[in-house]
């Protein structure tokens, strides 16, 4: 019953709200995480693009949601991950769980994006306002967040 | 054994191929073993995959190891960490 998408499209934040809210039946709470892309400050960039593996990736969000859905009781999901290039200031990743009581809802939604940040397969480019685009380099501090919620 | 092969972000780049069909020899049975081959086709080929400890792996869509089993028809992806969300 979770809506997962991935694709290049850009995503109304307030709208997948409403929509989630209408799905979720007596639900009590919302929680929402947006990642947005940021300028940065010692290198400035000006775009990402996120690369992805189709299939796969889909894949391993459903099943990062089943699992929270095993841990927390909710009464809805939405994940929306775009792939692309976006710009500076743009919406890269939206998670939305609803649940009857807040904690499961704000617990849920933080485990999804850690483990979304390590598990499932995006890779992000970045594109500096001078010079060549370079991958960015996973890091340790999000295995650990991820790592925390075993 | 036929395997598709497919490349993503710096491997895909380096290599010069998002996909390819591969044929390799009969002592090719393990994802460590394909890697060691494919270095052997291409200057691209060596220098993405020159450091296994940077490279994962997904076979027919599943994270996988270095010493695991490949078999005829298996899809099998290189990739680097990755860095969604």
């Amino acid at each position: 019953m979770a809506f997962i998408r991935v694709g290049p499209e850009d995503f109304d934040p307030a709208a997948e709200v409403v929509a989630l809210q209408a799905e979720a039946g007596d639900a009590g709470a919302i929680a929402t995480f947006l990642g947005i892309v940021r300028r940065g400050q010692d290198k400035p960039i000006e775009a990402m693009t996120l690369e992805h593996y189709p299939g796969m990736t889909e894949r391993a969000i459903a099943r990062m949601v089943a699992e929270a859905e095993s841990r927390w009781p909710l009464s809805g999901c939405r994940v929306i991950h775009r792939t692309g290039r976006i710009p500076v200031g743009g919406r890269i990743v939206l998670v939305l769980t609803a649940s009857r009581h807040r904690q499961a809802a704000l617990e849920a939604t933080s485990f999804l994006i850690d483990w979304l940040k390590v598990g499932a397969p995006f890779w992000k480019k970045e594109h500096p306002e001078a010079g060549e685009g370079r991958w960015v380099e996973a890091r340790p501090a999000d295995d650990a967040a991820a790592g925390r919620w075993h | 054994m036929k395997l598709q092969v497919l490349y993503f972000a710096w491997l895909r780049e380096r290599i010069g191929l998002a996909e390819e069909r591969v044929e390799p020899p009969q002592e090719v049975a393990s994802v460590a073993d394909l890697v060691g081959w494919l270095r052997s086709r291409g200057a691209g080929y060596a220098e993405a995959l020159a450091d296994p400890g940077r490279v994962r792996c997904a076979i027919n869509q599943e994270f996988a190891t270095l010493g695991a089993a490949l078999a005829h028809g298996d899809e099998v992806a290189f990739f680097p960490p990755i860095t969604g969300g």
